[in-house]
């Protein structure tokens, strides 16, 4: 009973968070500027963090959450480089 | 499926519950950000997955491990309490980092440079 509320919760919360890197993917490739990327880059390692977490739940380990923690801290420290390089024109002046 | 199945009901409804509305939120931010048509108005839909998208899933997966193993787990909070606080940070980064690129290319529509106030530094700090 409560395996099967647990499995189709995590089912649909990882089609929604797939379906929401999708939309970020569409926005890195198609936005028309550096700045649309950036942001959709940024919202795309979020979405990715979340479904390796909801993963987590699915096998009931916890090997994932480190996975989600490195994603965001490298994913802060990225998108800190970007917007510093689309600024000036590079990242360490 | 390793263990859910000896979760208790409650726990399983509640763990459900906060899933697919974390997952919900962040999905709602990231379709706003395919939506809406300006870079000023889709800097703020991620922020949506960021905060309560995030929150409410690690609060599931905390919850989660936390009743099966019938032990504290939160170390979830690590991740919550670091995107939490650094996701205005980059946003603002980005934001300024745009505003520059604008002003510079002389796009119509967008604030003008700030007056120095003494105290303030506005836009005139990054130029």
């Amino acid at each position: 009973m409560s395996g099967a509320i647990v499995d189709w919760a995590v089912l649909i919360a990882q089609i929604l968070l797939i379906a929401a890197m999708a939309c970020c993917a569409y926005r890195l490739i198609r936005g028309p500027r550096a700045q649309d990327r950036v942001v959709a880059l940024d919202a795309l390692y979020v979405s990715g963090m979340l479904l390796l977490v909801a993963f987590g739940v699915r096998t009931g380990s916890q090997i994932y959450f480190e996975a989600a923690l490195v994603i965001a801290l490298l994913g802060f420290v990225s998108t800190a480089a970007l917007a510093k390089f689309i600024m000036r024109g590079e990242v360490i002046e | 499926m390793s263990g859910a199945e000896n979760l208790p009901v409650w726990a399983a409804i509640l763990v459900a519950v906060f899933l697919v509305a974390g997952a919900l939120l962040t999905f709602v931010g990231a379709l706003g950000l395919v939506r809406f048509r300006t870079f000023y108005e889709r800097i703020h839909l991620p922020t949506l997955g960021t905060s309560f998208g995030t929150l409410f899933i690690l609060v599931a997966s905390s919850l989660f491990f936390s009743v099966l193993e019938q032990r504290f787990v939160i170390h979830e909070i690590l991740i919550g309490c670091f995107v939490i606080v650094t996701t205005p940070v980059t946003l603002i980064l980005i934001a300024r980092a745009a505003l520059y690129r604008d002003r510079s290319e002389g796009t119509t529509g967008i604030p003008r440079f700030e007056r120095d106030d003494g105290d303030e530094d506005g836009g005139t700090a990054n130029r």
